[in-house]
């Protein structure tokens, strides 16, 4: 890794893909080296690049690139399905993952089961890639609940919504992740590492800084994983920073690299590379996934006010299931039977993530007084008690205490 | 000095709040290891209260972290902590500089349990010394707790002396709920008997520390001893002051203020924070509500003015005394 930490400029060092980042203004493109170990077209290239890097890639068999790839399109086809269910009145909302399939599914592939990970709100393939069911994740989107999975069985906290925050909690999870010694053990199922997702809208939050000085001065096994996706809503990514966001992590005394982001094998291999950074007490690593958000910030986005359709089109050549179907059709043999079993499986998937939602119960009024607390709080149980009482009033019982009073004030 | 003998005794000592803040943390350290401390120069220097004195010597600075200086950092980083099964402890150096952690206390330390559906509960007590009266610059005398007690899933507490102090640290450290301690700073220094082998009284629950037969007086931290001096200057006119501490600020515990408000029919609610909309607004609300046909007056408050906590040299003016409680008292008396 130590090679791609110094911010090496792209003359000489190996292939930098010539692709729409370059077009997005000095301030994120820039002349940053972007790790990219296969093309656009599908071609495998690793000359130049880091030989820890290069090794994580060469290690992945045929197998799991086309899991890699099943992954992405599985991700997909469930966000397509999520967008449609919002469209026709079954969610509020969804913030579509288009686009970043190899940054999620990579990034998320490079974990171990006992390592961590704290998603924003659009880190659907990364949860799904963690045993997520994507009916968990459209209950918090359809109302239903703030999401439905087992933290603890996944490693996938909750979703953030408030922008940078789960940066902090990542790096104090991963404070006691040092304080548990399962950093530097050199036992493999033990030494573990937490991934922080951002994207480049929340790099200029402060808590993100403040993760970051956390992180450095206490060497916490943390890897933060920014998704550049050039765009925070309607502001472009310039507007955030006027260096790489990779570089950043310098100032603050640690490793950054960026990568390409439609690149899964890219992605993989430098998260891994990070991620076992992190394990063995090496201390915090910046990988920028320079990727695009190909649909609207959520369903309630109209990106066609701020952005030209000729840099969507310009990143859609670069989509990364098209690059990574290439890649195994070429060089590994792979054929139509593979990709139709694929699709199918996707179709599958999305029929069964509709039923499931549309099967989805309201939540029985009284739960909302659930979980305020995690011990008993008087004034939470009052209250839950009038508003029995006031809906069995509502209802025609005869309740002399009935919905007497301030809602359980006078309790 | 220790609480504990050389034969690990109990030793019944008169103790600051700050040094029985400091017997209760260790106590909580000495028990679960899981309980950490974290904050701005609580190290070495022990706090700039002191109150973490000789913590990072006994319990190694694994578990008593001098934290970069940065609050939401503080609060951040305490809730992955928690996350991990942690039980960490934060202190925030002064009241008017919790501000920058407020979004992480808000929007995520008092909404996680809630948002993981129980599967992450929160054990993070935040200490925050507050309140006026050390002729102090700004910021550093204010009284935020309403802003944190109006929060759900946060717990606010607040002791108004040194064996409250000792076991409502503890009992705070032991909640799987957040709690924000909120520290009579003003009152620190004050000293009190305390026996560590005592039954310690619950955390959420006020108290009557001064019994009373004329009017009802509602204080919590640095009002406690006020009240109490008030009463005393009350009792030499031949007024019966009875003073109960609130203690806890959520939930609240009003049974006590009720139960003498039956008796009394006259209540006054003291608190250093702005009237409006403070603490004191909730509790004449509730006992206007409960107790409307025991008042014989309306309930009056008495507290800070609605403006920015002024300038040192006037903030014996700002902040609520003897005089204006008592002034309070014998308007509800003549009522």
């Amino acid at each position: 890794m130590t090679s791609s930490t110094t911010g090496r400029t792209s003359a000489g060092a190996g292939p930098t893909p010539t692709g729409p980042e370059q077009g997005t203004g000095p301030g994120t493109g820039g002349a940053l080296h972007v790790v990219q170990l296969l093309t656009p077209d599908g071609r495998r290239a690793d000359a130049g690049e880091d030989p820890e890097v290069v090794a994580h890639a060469a290690a992945l068999t045929p197998e799991d690139l086309r899991g890699m790839y099943r992954d992405m399109a599985l991700a997909r086809r469930a966000d397509t399905e999520a967008t449609a269910l919002q469209r026709q009145g079954e969610l509020g909302l969804w913030a579509s993952l288009l686009g970043q399939e190899a940054a999620q599914v990579g990034s998320a592939r490079a974990t171990e089961p006992q390592d961590r990970v704290f998603p924003t709100y659009r880190e659907h393939a990364v949860a799904m890639v963690r045993g997520v069911d994507p009916a968990d994740i459209l209950s918090l989107f359809r109302g239903v609940d703030r999401g439905g999975w087992d933290v603890a069985a996944t490693g996938v906290s909750p979703y953030a919504l408030v922008i940078g925050t789960q940066t902090l909690h990542a790096t104090g999870y991963a404070m006691g992740v040092q304080r548990d010694g399962a950093v530097g053990t050199g036992d493999a199922g033990r030494d573990a590492c937490v991934l922080a997702y951002f994207g480049d809208g929340a790099s200029s939050q402060g808590d993100v800084s403040e993760a970051f000085v956390f992180a450095t001065a206490f060497q916490a096994p943390v890897v933060f994983v920014c998704q550049n996706n050039q765009w925070a809503i309607s502001v472009p990514a310039e507007r955030q920073t006027r260096v790489p966001i990779a570089q950043r992590a310098s100032g603050f005394g640690f490793p950054g690299v960026r990568v390409d982001g439609n690149d899964v094998i890219a992605c993989y291999a430098v998260v891994r590379a990070a991620a076992e950074r992190a394990r063995a007490g090496q201390g915090p690593t910046l990988v920028e996934a320079f990727t695009y958000r190909m649909g609207a910030h959520t369903t309630s986005d109209d990106p066609g006010r701020y952005r030209p359709s000729v840099e969507v089109e310009q990143w859609r050549a670069r989509d990364p299931l098209t690059r990574l179907e290439a890649h195994l059709r070429r060089d590994h043999g792979t054929g139509d039977d593979f990709f139709a079993e694929v699709a199918r499986d996707g179709d599958a998937l999305a029929a069964k993530l509709r039923r499931d939602v549309l099967e989805m119960p309201d939540p029985e009024p009284s739960t909302m007084f659930d979980h305020a607390y995690a011990a008993e709080h008087p004034q939470v149980e009052a209250e839950r008690a009038w508003y029995a009482r006031y809906v069995a009033g509502l209802e025609g019982e005869d309740v002399a205490e009935g919905g007497a009073g301030t809602q359980g004030g006078a309790a | 000095m220790s609480a504990i003998g050389p034969d690990g005794e109990p030793v019944v000592e008169r103790v600051s709040i700050a040094r029985a803040l400091n017997l209760g943390l260790r106590a909580a350290m000495e028990r679960e290891p899981k309980v950490l401390v974290m904050g701005e120069d609580i190290g070495a220097l022990g706090g700039v209260f002191r109150v973490t004195e000789g913590l990072a010597k006994d319990f190694g600075e694994e578990r008593v972290v001098d934290t970069p200086l940065a609050e939401a950092g503080i609060i951040g980083t305490a809730i992955g902590l928690a996350m991990r099964g942690y039980r960490p402890v934060c202190e925030i150096q002064f009241d008017g500089f919790v501000f920058p952690a407020y979004d992480q206390i808000v929007t995520q330390l008092a909404k996680m349990t809630h948002r993981s559906r129980g599967a992450m509960p929160m054990p993070v007590v935040i200490r925050i010394p507050f309140g006026g009266g050390i002729g102090a610059v700004e910021h550093h005398s204010e009284s935020p707790e309403v802003l944190f007690a109006h929060t759900t899933g946060l717990r606010c507490v607040t002791p108004s002396n040194a064996v409250d102090a000792y076991w409502m640290i503890q009992q705070a450290i032991d909640s799987p709920d957040p709690v924000i301690f909120f520290e009579p700073k003003r009152h620190y220094w004050d000293k009190a008997e305390l026996d560590p082998a005592a039954e310690p009284y619950p955390l959420h629950r006020s108290r009557v520390v001064r019994p009373g037969t004329d009017v009802t007086v509602v204080a919590y931290g640095p009002t406690v001893p006020l009240a109490l001096r008030a009463a005393d200057a009350a009792a030499e006119e031949g007024r019966s002051l009875e003073v109960v501490d609130l203690r806890t600020l959520s939930p609240l515990d009003l049974a006590p203020v009720e139960e003498s408000v039956r008796r009394t029919g006259r209540l006054v609610v003291a608190h250093e924070a702005p009237v409006f909309l403070g603490l004191g607004a909730e509790v004449a609300a509730r006992v206007t509500e409960s107790c409307f046909y025991s008042l014989e007056a309306p309930v009056l408050r008495v507290g800070g003015f609605s403006v920015p906590y002024p300038a040192a040299r006037l903030e014996d003016e700002y902040l609520p005394d003897a005089d204006r409680l008592l002034e309070a008292v014998d308007r509800v008396l003549d009522t």
